[in-house]
């Protein structure tokens, strides 16, 4: 079986990122990697926790309920959260041999991806402008944006690894070859969603009880 | 993967997984639903005051379930051929736990 | 590309090793970097016994001695004991589970290279200002306040090194889950390859942490953050958790495949199987598993409480449960066997002891009170090197001679190996014994010099003659690697005579492809099975058919000089003005080259069915 025949929706297989040895490897592999990424983000949010609110000076310093609003975070988590529903959506299509319908799901993906993207970066210049609320500033400061900058650049890379696969498989379609690659782009991207679900909820709603 | 189909006929096979993609598909949108209603429950129960010995292990419950909801229903991590995922993402998030207990504890006395 | 052997010119065969993704090549790559780098560790560890052979020396300054002591510690554990190890996993593990190689050969050459850049960049500190010199474990307040770029060179040397090993973890998972040979149940591997399973989860889990933790110091070094800096409200204690929440199942990344060769060796020279083949692997995952609960024994003397350090040190004996369980199955495997003494038996059989002690002064220093005597003397390093060089260098030595005609078709000199054997277990012992009594006398670790008449002289002394003695033991080692390798004298497949496993099977070394058809695994000791019912071969498990290969790429030695040139740019970046283009460059390389990799398409290459019929080696079984 060549890897790159084409199908019908009737001929491709159940579970195409799985059908080839090299899409098996891919698939677990990664979910491997998975694990790993929830140790580290995990050690990330532990040296949140342990750091939050330590500044230097308490009494004038930007602590955590001075600096984090509900809706900046609400908006950025809903635009994450449709981003990771509309990837379902063109896995859905991949998995009914619909490659446009695929394509497109995911650009919609990207769109969403981007504006949580914008608003995050509007965000950290707004507290670096705004309060003061620098990289340097504090230890509280270094361990907030190390978490958020970290998890933001996953979401970077995370769009750039889409939008690679879009312009790459343009002009393919699908394949035996190409399908575990979208598969496993589209667990990452459900992952860095489930790591923001922790993130808005440690970081802001916590943030903003006290 | 080996189709766990008893027909030979293709076109029975095909209607029948277009029908189950179909319906996780819905599954996934209740799914969604789910998570949307469990963060305006969050950001509810933050915005309205409560103290914070009461919101905080709410919302982290919260968080909890939703991304169980996500790596269940929109990773697939409940179907066949993820014995091996879930072992080690559970793994993953044992570990990440006592890492997250030990820092709580004993960084500051 | 055919099986049929080609006459070619030293470009050619350089230019193979350099874009290689066979796992063999690349598991002798990791083994001849790691032996290069255990070198330089030797000679380290060679000066520090030099200036500590009498009181008040000025054979080394005293800052040259905490570079030294550092290099000393981060090249053995990092460079050349994990690379080691790691090379024999990669080499050994696809031919005992019956696979034509690793789930992601590409990423396997990724992270031998990145490893290399990663090793030669720490290594590179020596000459540019200063090595490292806040220790192997680099606590923060010290780290921090190191006036040359030896930490940065740590920090970020360390970190892409870190990255290489990662992705061979996960390399070696996916190959045990996806690629055994069929009728190879979990419950059919061999202990090797069990042992490189948990290894690679520990590997899996443990650099998370080291990762999070360099970063942090490389921001708080390079990039003005606060992490560790208590003014700004830092703490300097999250460093010392990170890094025993990855240092500790660390040393069990490097012992559980030490346990993994010592049970194929024991096996094998008892002519019997291995004892108690379940327990074995409950053992291994027990340990590591235990292996992450019990980091802060490290840090007994912190002041974390006694409730915490009860618990931990609770759990730290529990370890000794599982590890004792371990040491008595190879006795019972041994017992009632037909021994025969080759080098990597007699090896086994040092190690018995030499760990057991290691061991047992383990449960010493385990126990809380007794460890604030212990803490930060000679006795912890007497501790650690009985396990490590009792453990994991004897059995690296064992597995270079056990395996040496698997990779190269040769077999080492059993007489110069026997001598090498005697030298280095007598110069071990001679070194690290007295250093018990040094650390009870109250010698502190990590000191350039010592005062006389205080009861240290002669201990010092002959601990420093113990050292020169493991110096000449491996360079017997190395003659006989010369000599072995002039001679060429070619062995069959089991040169042994007695192997049990799959590899043993194969022609010494395999074939590109190992395994013209794969093996139809019926029990344990596979290849056991088959010798004992008269047959040659293993019963195939398919006919033969074209066999897919992937093909070589030098992309993985340019992403990895891209990270490493992006490191120069990061290290000098706040003293010099080319720094920030030389970060970008190098980072575009690395980037640039992934990304080229991700959109060229590489579909690999086919060994056609006419060729492998061809093959000289073996004929074909029905």
């Amino acid at each position: 079986m060549h890897v790159e025949q084409p199908y019908t929706p009737k001929t491709w297989p159940e579970s195409p990122e799985r059908a080839t040895l090299e899409g098996k490897n891919k698939f677990l592999g990664f979910w491997l990697f998975l694990g790993g990424e929830t140790v580290l983000f995990a050690s990330l949010f532990a040296t949140y926790l342990a750091l939050k609110d330590k500044v230097p000076n308490p009494a004038t310093d930007v602590l955590a309920k001075d600096l984090f609003e509900l809706p900046l975070a609400f908006l950025m988590t809903m635009l994450l959260l449709t981003s990771s529903i509309t990837s379902v959506y063109a896995i859905y299509h991949m998995k009914n041999y619909h490659f446009k319908k695929m394509q497109a799901w995911l650009l919609i993906t990207v769109l969403l991806g981007l504006g949580f993207l914008g608003l995050e970066i509007y965000e950290f210049y707004h507290y670096t402008h705004e309060y003061g609320f620098g990289f340097t500033t504090s230890a509280f400061s270094s361990a907030f944006y190390t978490l958020v900058g970290f998890h933001g650049a996953h979401v970077v890379f995370g769009l750039g690894w889409i939008i690679a696969l879009m312009v790459r498989n343009a002009k393919r379609g699908l394949s035996l070859y190409n399908a575990p690659k979208f598969y496993v782009a589209s667990i990452y991207w459900h992952f860095i969603d489930v790591v923001w679900v922790f993130i808005f909820t440690v970081v802001y709603l916590m943030g903003m009880v006290g | 993967m080996a189709n766990n189909l008893n027909s030979n006929n293709p076109n029975v096979e095909y209607e029948y997984r277009r029908r189950r993609n179909a319906e996780e598909m819905r599954h996934q949108v209740i799914s969604f639903a789910i998570s949307i209603f469990l963060t305006l429950v969050a950001f509810g129960a933050v915005y309205a005051g409560f103290d914070k010995w009461f919101v905080v292990p709410v919302i982290l419950l919260l968080a909890v379930v939703q991304v169980i909801f996500q790596l269940y229903y929109f990773m697939h991590m409940g179907n066949k051929g993820h014995e091996a995922p879930q072992l080690f993402l559970y793994g993953g998030a044992i570990i990440g736990f006592s890492i997250l207990l030990g820092f709580l504890t004993i960084v500051w006395w | 590309m055919s099986t049929i052997a080609q006459k070619r010119g030293f470009g050619a065969a350089l230019w193979d090793y350099l874009t290689t993704v066979d796992h063999k090549k690349i598991g002798i790559l990791y083994i001849a970097a790691g032996g290069f780098f255990f070198l330089l560790g030797g000679l380290e560890a060679l000066i520090i016994r030099i200036q500590l052979f009498a009181p008040n020396s000025d054979f080394i300054s005293a800052g040259l001695f905490n570079e030294m002591l550092t290099m000393h510690g981060t090249t053995m554990i990092f460079l050349a004991a994990m690379p080691l190890l790691i090379g024999f996993m990669n080499l050994i593990m696809p031919l005992q589970i019956g696979a034509r190689d690793v789930a992601f050969p590409f990423l396997n050459s990724l992270g031998f290279w990145l490893f290399f850049f990663g090793g030669l960049l720490l290594n590179l500190s020596w000459f540019l200002g200063g090595a490292p010199d806040a220790g192997w474990t680099s606590y923060a307040s010290l780290a921090l306040n190191s006036t040359t770029h030896g930490i940065d060179y740590y920090a970020l040397g360390i970190q892409i090194s870190g990255f290489g090993t990662l992705m061979g973890g996960i390399n070696f998972l996916v190959t045990i889950i996806n690629m055994r040979a069929p009728g190879m149940t979990y419950m059919r591997m061999p202990l090797f390859s069990w042992t490189t399973f948990i290894a690679s989860t520990l590997i899996l889990f443990a650099f998370p942490p080291l990762t999070v933790a360099l970063f942090m110091l490389t921001f708080d070094r390079m990039f003005d953050a606060n992490f560790f800096n208590v003014v700004a409200g830092g703490n300097t204690i999250i460093w010392e958790h990170f890094f025993w929440i990855f240092g500790h199942p660390e040393v069990y990344i490097l012992v559980l495949p030490t346990f993994g060769i010592f049970s194929e060796i024991f096996a094998t020279f008892s002519r019997k199987r291995l004892f108690g083949y379940s327990s074995m692997v409950f053992a291994t995952v027990l340990i590591g598993f235990l292996g992450f609960m019990v980091w802060a024994h490290h840090m007994f003397t912190v002041g974390l409480g006694s409730i915490a350090n009860a618990i931990f040190a609770v759990a730290s004996f529990a370890i000794g449960v599982p590890t004792g369980i371990k040491i008595f199955n190879w006795l019972f495997t041994a017992w009632g066997g037909s021994i025969k003494f080759t080098t990597p038996m007699m090896y086994a059989a040092a190690f018995i002891p030499s760990f057991v002690m290691g061991g047992v002064t383990g449960i010493m220093v385990a126990m809380a009170p007794a460890d604030y005597q212990f803490h930060d003397t000679y006795f912890v390093v007497a501790h650690f090197h009985y396990v490590i060089v009792g453990g994991v260098v004897l059995a690296i030595l064992a597995a270079t001679h056990f395996y040496w005609p698997k990779m190269f078709g040769t077999m080492l000199n059993e007489t110069l190996g026997k001598i090498t054997f005697w030298l280095f277990l007598i110069g071990f012992h001679l070194t690290f014994f007295i250093q018990h009594f040094l650390g009870l006398m109250g010698m502190p670790r990590r000191v350039a010099t010592f005062l006389p008449g205080q009861g240290l002289d002669a201990g010092n002394f002959i601990s420093s003659i113990g050292a020169l003695l493991m110096g000449v033991a491996v360079l017997i080692l190395l003659y006989n690697i010369i000599v072995t390798s002039v001679k060429n004298e070619k062995v069959g497949n089991d040169p042994w005579g007695d192997g049990r496993t799959l590899e043993w099977s194969l022609p010494s070394p395999p074939p590109h492809y190992n395994f013209k058809q794969l093996p139809l695994v019926r029990g344990i000791d596979t290849y056991w099975i088959e010798k004992m019912e008269g047959k040659k071969e293993v019963t195939a498990a398919e006919p033969v058919g074209d066999i897919h290969m992937p093909n070589g790429s030098i992309l993985p030695i340019c992403i990895s000089l891209g990270f490493f040139i992006a490191s120069f740019g990061a290290i000098y970046r706040q003293e010099h003005s080319w720094g920030l283009a030389v970060l970008i460059i190098g980072l575009v390389i690395a980037f640039g080259s992934m990304l080229i990799r991700s959109l060229k398409d590489d579909h690999g290459y086919h060994i056609t069915k006419e060729e492998l019929l061809n093959d000289n080696d073996k004929g074909v079984r029905a």
